[in-house]
C-alpha cells in the first residue's frame, strides 16, 4: 500500500469484498423480507409490522433445531446445520403464523375492520413475538453458523490471483445469494404459472370478483401465510448466518424492509425486490469508508487522511428512512407503480 | 342483576376511578405514601401522553407508532433550555457548529429551491453532495472540539440556562414541528404510511440523541437538571413544615423524651419533605392535565368537534361537504404530538436526569398505546384511567414476576438451571403480557373500560 | 355551467366512463338516465372530484377544475348527494346539517377557546336554518335522532337537506328519489323546482323514475356503457328507439307510451 501507483484492480477487489458482496447478500435478505410484507399486503391488505420479529421467530426455531442437531452429532460436514433444519423450521413458523391469523387477523377480516386497525393488531403481534423470542433465547447476540466458513478465503484468493487486496467469499454470502435467487424464482413461478398462484393474484386484485368466480378466500389466506412463513424463516436464517442473531437487530429490520416495499411500489413483488437492493446498496455504499479505496486510486500526494465515510454506520437505519421520505415526496407510487397509495 | 348492570353502565367512570383510588390508598397504608405519590405522578405524566395519543387515534384514527420519539424531543428540550451553557465548549466549537448546521440547512434549502425551479437533477445532486461533504467536515470538526471539553462533566454545548418550565412549551413545539413535517409528507397518503414514518422518525431521533455527544451528551446522560419545585433539604429547614409535622404527630411525640422527640421529629420531617416535593409535582402535573382535558373538551363540544366527528364518521361525505380532511388530520396530529412532547419534557423534569437509553419502544410507545386502548379510545377520561391502571400494573409487574419466580423457587431445588434461566428472562414476559392485553382488549372489548359515547355502534 | 370534455374513467379493464362530452346549462335541470352500470354515478364522482379522470377535462363556470378535490369543489359552489346514503352516523340529524356551512367561527380551534359567545350566536342561527330545512322536508320529528338510526329513505332526505344548507351553484343529485314515498317525492320535486327558479340553482340529477324525470328535467341525457347515447327533451327520449332498446326495454315502452 506504500506504492505510489494507481491500482485499479486492487481498488475494485476491495470494493467487491467490502461493498458488492455484502450488499448483494444483505439485499437478498431484505428482498425476501420485503416480498413477505408485499404478499401480506396484497392479499390481506395491511402492512405487517410483525415482519421483523417474525423473522426473529423463524430464526429462533432454526437456532434451537441447529443446537439440537449438533448436540446429537447430526451434521453434515461442510454445510451449515442451520440450512438442514430450515424446512422443519418453516413448518413451525407456518404453524405460528397461521395460529396468529386464526386468533387475531381473521376476526378483523370478518368484521371488515379498517386496515389501520389490523396494522395496530400486527403491532400487538410484533410485541408478543418479540417477547417470546427474547424469553427463549435472551436478548444478547449469538452466532449459530457451523461448517465451512468460506467458499474461498482472503488467503486463498491472494494466492490464486497474486493481488495485494484479497476477496473472501463467505459461505453464508454464497448461500444467501443463491437461495434467495431460487426462492424468488419459485415465488414468481408460483404466482405467474400455477393455478393457485393465479387465483391468489386474482384474489388480491379484486376480492369480490374472485369470490364470485369460486375462489376460496380462506385457502388464499392460508397459502399466503405458508409462503410468508417460508420467506420469513429463510430470510431470518440467512441474515443470522451472515451477521449473527440479535432480536433487536431483527426488530429494526422493519425499517429497511418497509423502505424497500414502498420504494418499489407497495404491493408490487418485483418492486419489493428492486427496492431491497436499492436500500441495501445505498446503506452500504454510504456507510463504507472509502479511505483505502482512494489510496489505491490516488497518487500518494492526494491520499486522504480521514476515513472518507459519507455517513457513520450508526445511522444506517436513517438511510432507509431518508430514502423512504424522498420516495414519498417525489413518487409515492414507488418505482414500480404499486397499488393504491390513498385509502380505499 | 339487571339493576346492578345499569348502575355500572351509568357510573362507570366514577366506579372505576374510585376502585383505582382504593388500590392506591391500600398501597399507601401498607407500603409508603412517597411510593404512592410517585406512582400517581408517573400516572399523571403518562395520562398526559396518553391524552395526546388519544386525540390522534380516538378523534382522527391516526396511528402514531413514534410516541417515543416525540417524548424524547420533549426530554431534549428540557436539557437544551434549562441547563447552563458550557461557555468553554461554546468558545471552542460553538461558532463552528453553528456554521456547519447553517451550511447543512442552506444545502437542503438550495436543493429544494433548485428542484422547484426545475434545474437539472444531476446538477442538483452534485450541489447537494458537495454541500453535504463540507457540512460533514465542519460538523465533525466542531463536534470533536466540543466533546473534548471536560468530557467527564460536560463535553457538550449545554443549554440556554432558562427556567425549566419554558422547556415544557419548547418541548411541545419541537414535537409539533417534527409531527408537522412527518404529517405533511404522509397524511395525504395511505394511513399506514404515517405509522411507518413515525416509527422511522422516532428511531432516528433516538439514534441522534444517543450518538451526538456534543448535543445532549449522548450515552453519558445529563444529570442534575433544574427543578420547578423546592428541594427536600430546603423543605426540611422550613419552619412551617416542621410545625405541621409536629402537629400531626403531636400525640405520639408527647410520650417521648426530649432527645428522642428531636430525632423522631427530624425523621418525620425528612419523610414529609419527600412527600411534599412529590405532591408539588403532582399539583403541577394535575393542573396541566386538567388544562389539556378542558381545552380538548371545549373544542370537542363546538363546531370544531362536530367537524372532526363528521370526518371520522365518513371522510368521503365530509370532503364533499367542503372539509379539508388532510389539513384537519395534520392539525390533530400536530396537536397530539405536541402534547406528547410536553409530557416527555415533564417526565425528564420529574426524573431530574436525562437518560437516552431509557427511551424504549415498549415503555414509551407501546405502554402508552395500551393505556389508550384499555381506557377506551376516543374518551379523554378513559385515557387518564388507562394511564393509572396500566402504570400501576407496569410498575408492579416487575416485582410480581420476580415474586412468582421466587415462589417457584421454593418448589424447585437450589441451583436449578431452568429457574435461573427464567429469573434471567422474566422481564421479557412483559412484552408478551402487554402485547396480549392490547390484543385481547382490541378483540373483545374494543371500546375499552370507558367507551366513548359517540362511537359508531 | 359545467362542461365535460372527452371524459374517461377506467377501473382496470372496465371503462366506466368512456369519452363523454357533456354540457350542463346554467339554470337548467338536466336529467341523467341510463341502465344500471351505465357509468352515471362514476360521472358524478368525476365531476365532484372524488375520482381523478383517466382522461379528459371538466370545466366549471369557465374554470378548469379537473384536478380539484371534493372539498375544493364544494367551495366553488358544487354540491352533491350520494346514491348510497353517506350520512354522518354518530351525528344527530341537526348536526348533520349544521356541519355543512363553510368557515364557521367555531371550526377554528382558537375560537373554540376564546370566542365562545360569538360561536353560540352563530350556532343559534345555524340551528334555525337547519330546522327550517328539516321542516321543509317534513322530518322535524327526527331532528335529535342519530343519523345512523334513520331509515334508508330518511337518509336520502338528509342528503338532500344538506345541500340546502348553503347557497350552491350546482347540485348533483344521485337518485334522491329512490326509496322515498310518492307524496314526499312530489314535495322533493317541488323543492327542486323552487330552488331552481327562486335561487337559480343548476341541477343535474340521476333518476330511474321516468315520470319524475319528465316532470322536472329538460334536457335529459342518456348514458349507456360509459358513453352518451343521445340527449333531448323527456318526450324525445321516451320515444327514441335507441333509448328504448338500451334502457327502457319493451315492457316499459308500452307502459310509458300508454
Ligand atoms: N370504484 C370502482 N372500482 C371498480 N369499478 C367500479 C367502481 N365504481 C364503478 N365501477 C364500475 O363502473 C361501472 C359503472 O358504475 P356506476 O356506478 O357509474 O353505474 P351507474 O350508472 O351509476 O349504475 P346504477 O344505475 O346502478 O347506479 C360498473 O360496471 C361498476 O362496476
Ligand atoms: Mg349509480
Amino acid at each position: 500500500m506504500t506504492s505510489d501507483s494507481v491500482d485499479i484492480i486492487n481498488a475494485f477487489a476491495l470494493l467487491t469484498n467490502f461493498v458488492l458482496l455484502p450488499a448483494l447478500s444483505y439485499g437478498s435478505q431484505l428482498a425476501l423480507g420485503a416480498l413477505a410484507v408485499t404478499l401480506v399486503y396484497s392479499v390481506l391488505r395491511f402492512s405487517n409490522f410483525a415482519q421483523g420479529d417474525s423473522m426473529a421467530f423463524g430464526t429462533m426455531i432454526v437456532i434451537l433445531l441447529t443446537s439440537f442437531m449438533i448436540s446429537r452429532g447430526w451434521t453434515i460436514s461442510g454445510i451449515p446445520t442451520a440450512l438442514l433444519v430450515i424446512p422443519i423450521a418453516i413448518v413451525f413458523t407456518s404453524m405460528y403464523l397461521l395460529t396468529m391469523d386464526r386468533l387475531i387477523y381473521r376476526h378483523y377480516r370478518k368484521i371488515k375492520a379498517k386496515s389501520i386497525t389490523i396494522v395496530m393488531s400486527s403491532i400487538g403481534v410484533m410485541f408478543v413475538t418479540g417477547g417470546i423470542v427474547r424469553f427463549v433465547l435472551g436478548a444478547t447476540a449469538q452466532k449459530f453458523e457451523d461448517g465451512e466458513r468460506f467458499i474461498f478465503s482472503v488467503r486463498e484468493f491472494k494466492a490464486y490471483t497474486g493481488l495485494e487486496q484479497g476477496i473472501a467469499f463467505k459461505t453464508s454470502q454464497f448461500l444467501t445469494i443463491t437461495i434467495a435467487f431460487l426462492l424468488v424464482a419459485f415465488v414468481f413461478y408460483f404466482l405467474q404459472k400455477t393455478k393457485t398462484g393465479k387465483a391468489m393474484r386474482a384474489y388480491s386484485d379484486n376480492k369480490e370478483l374472485a369470490l364470485l368466480s369460486g375462489i376460496d378466500p380462506d385457502k388464499m389466506v392460508q397459502i399466503t401465510w405458508l409462503l410468508v412463513a417460508a420467506l420469513t424463516t429463510i430470510a431470518g436464517a440467512l441474515y443470522g448466518l451472515d451477521k449473527g442473531f440479535a432480536p433487536q437487530q431483527y426488530h429494526l429490520l422493519l425499517l429497511p424492509i418497509f423502505a424497500s416495499v414502498i420504494v418499489g411500489g407497495i404491493g408490487s413483488p418485483i418492486g419489493a425486490i428492486a427496492g431491497a437492493f436499492l436500500v441495501a446498496f445505498s446503506e452500504i455504499l454510504l456507510t463504507y469508508a472509502y479511505k483505502k479505496f482512494l489510496i489505491y486510486l490516488l497518487p500518494l500526494s492526494m491520499h486522504p487522511s480521514s476515513l472518507v465515510q459519507l455517513i457513520g454506520t450508526e445511522y444506517k437505519y436513517a438511510i432507509s428512512f431518508v430514502i423512504l421520505v424522498i420516495v414519498l415526496l417525489i413518487k409515492p407510487t414507488g418505482l414500480f407503480k404499486g397499488k393504491v397509495i390513498v385509502d380505499e | 342483576m339487571n339493576n346492578l348492570n345499569n348502575i355500572w353502565q351509568s357510573y362507570r367512570a366514577i366506579i372505576t376511578f374510585s376502585l383505582m383510588g382504593f388500590v392506591l390508598l391500600f398501597v399507601g397504608f401498607n407500603q409508603s405514601w412517597a411510593l404512592v405519590i410517585g406512582i400517581i405522578n408517573m400516572s399523571l405524566i403518562s395520562a398526559i401522553m396518553a391524552l395526546g395519543v388519544n386525540i390522534q387515534w380516538g378523534y382522527a384514527g391516526l396511528f402514531n407508532v413514534g410516541i417515543m420519539g416525540f417524548a424524547a424531543l420533549g426530554g431534549v428540550s428540557v436539557v437544551l433550555i434549562s441547563q447552563q451553557p458550557v461557555t468553554e465548549a461554546i468558545d471552542v466549537g460553538g461558532i463552528k457548529m453553528l456554521f456547519a448546521l447553517a451550511l447543512g440547512a442552506a444545502t437542503i434549502a438550495a436543493g429544494v429551491l433548485l428542484n422547484r425551479r426545475g434545474v437539472n437533477k444531476w446538477l442538483i445532486s452534485l450541489i447537494v453532495v458537495i454541500g453535504y461533504l463540507f457540512t460533514r467536515f465542519y460538523f465533525s470538526e466542531a463536534s470533536k472540539l466540543i466533546e473534548k471539553v471536560d468530557p467527564a462533566i460536560t463535553g457538550y454545548l449545554g443549554g440556554f440556562g432558562l427556567p425549566i418550565m419554558l422547556s415544557w412549551i419548547v418541548g411541545g413545539l419541537a414535537a409539533a414541528g417534527a409531527a408537522w413535517w412527518i404529517g405533511k409528507i404522509t397524511l395525504s397518503l395511505r394511513s399506514d404510511y404515517l405509522a411507518i414514518a413515525t416509527l422511522g422518525i422516532s428511531e432516528i431521533i433516538i439514534y441522534v440523541i444517543k450518538n451526538e455527544d456534543w448535543f445532549v451528551r449522548g450515552l453519558k446522560n445529563v444529570y442534575g437538571l433544574q427543578r420547578p419545585v423546592p428541594y427536600e433539604v430546603d423543605m426540611q429547614k422550613s419552619e412551617w413544615l416542621q410545625n405541621i409535622v409536629a402537629w400531626i404527630h403531636r400525640s405520639e411525640l408527647q410520650l417521648l423524651s426530649q432527645s428522642e422527640q428531636i430525632s423522631k421529629l427530624s425523621d418525620y420531617v425528612r419523610e414529609a419533605s419527600v412527600v411534599f416535593v412529590k405532591l408539588s409535582y403532582s399539583g403541577l402535573f394535575l393542573l396541566i392535565l386538567i388544562a389539556f382535558i378542558m381545552l380538548s373538551n371545549l373544542a370537542l363540544n363546538s363546531p370544531w368537534g362536530r367537524k372532526v366527528r363528521a370526518i371520522r364518521d365518513n371522510e368521503v361525505a365530509a370532503s364533499a361537504m367542503g372539509k379539508n380532511i388532510t389539513r384537519q388530520h395534520l392539525q390533530i396530529f400536530v396537536i397530539g404530538s405536541a402534547i406528547v412532547g410536553v409530557a416527555g419534557a415533564l417526565l425528564v423534569t420529574y426524573d431530574g436526569i436525562f437518560i437516552p437509553t431509557a427511551y424504549q419502544p415498549l415503555r414509551f410507545t407501546f405502554l402508552i398505546w395500551v393505556m389508550v386502548i384499555v381506557g377506551g379510545s376516543g374518551n379523554n377520561l378513559g385515557s387518564v384511567l388507562g394511564a393509572f391502571i396500566m402504570w400501576f400494573i407496569w410498575i408492579q409487574s416487575g416485582p410480581i414476576g420476580l415474586w412468582a419466580v421466587e415462589m417457584l423457587g421454593n418448589y424447585v431445588q437450589e441451583g436449578n438451571t431452568s429457574l435461573e434461566f427464567i429469573e434471567d428472562r422474566v422481564h421479557y414476559l412483559r412484552l408478551i403480557f402487554m402485547g396480549s392485553i392490547m390484543l385481547l382488549i382490541m378483540r373483545f372489548s374494543p371500546g375499552g373500560i370507558l367507551p366513548e359515547k359517540n362511537k359508531e355502534l | 355551467m359545467i362542461t365535460v370534455k372527452n371524459l374517461s374513467k377506467h377501473f382496470g379493464g372496465i371503462k366506466a366512463v368512456d369519452g363523454v362530452d357533456l354540457h350542463i346549462e346554467r339554470g337548467s335541470i338536466t336529467g341523467l338516465v341510463g341502465p344500471n352500470g351505465a357509468g352515471k354515478t362514476t360521472m358524478f364522482n368525476l365531476i365532484a372530484g372524488l375520482y381523478q379522470p383517466t382522461e379528459g377535462e371538466i370545466i366549471l363556470d369557465g374554470e378548469d377544475v379537473t384536478n380539484l378535490t371534493s372539498h375544493q369543489l364544494f367551495h366553488k359552489g358544487l354540491l352533491r348527494t350520494f346514491q348510497i346514503a353517506h350520512e354522518f352516523p354518530t351525528l344527530s340529524v341537526l348536526e348533520n346539517l349544521m356541519m355543512v356551512p363553510a368557515n364557521q367561527l367555531g371550526e377554528s380551534l382558537m375560537n373554540t377557546w376564546f370566542k365562545r359567545k360569538q360561536i353560540h350566536a352563530q350556532e343559534r342561527e345555524l340551528q334555525k336554518k337547519a330546522e327550517e330545512v328539516i321542516d321543509f322536508l317534513s322530518i322535524s320529528h327526527l331532528k335529535n335522532e342519530r343519523a345512523g338510526n334513520l331509515s334508508g329513505g330518511q337518509k336520502k332526505l338528509l342528503e338532500l337537506a344538506r345541500t340546502m344548507m348553503v347557497d350552491a351553484k350546482v347540485v348533483l343529485l344521485d337518485e334522491v328519489g329512490a326509496g322515498v314515498n310518492r307524496t314526499l317525492l312530489n314535495q322533493i320535486g317541488d323543492a327542486i323546482l323552487r330552488l331552481n327558479s327562486e335561487r337559480g340553482y343548476t341541477f343535474c340529477m340521476i333518476e330511474h323514475d321516468m315520470d319524475f324525470i319528465s316532470r322536472l328535467c329538460n334536457p335529459v341525457v342518456v348514458l349507456a356503457e360509459g358513453q352518451i347515447l343521445t340527449s333531448g327533451t323527456p318526450d324525445q327520449i321516451k320515444s327514441s328507439d335507441a333509448v328504448i332498446e338500451a334502457y327502457l326495454g319493451k315492457g316499459i315502452k308500452t307502459e310509458a307510451t300508454s
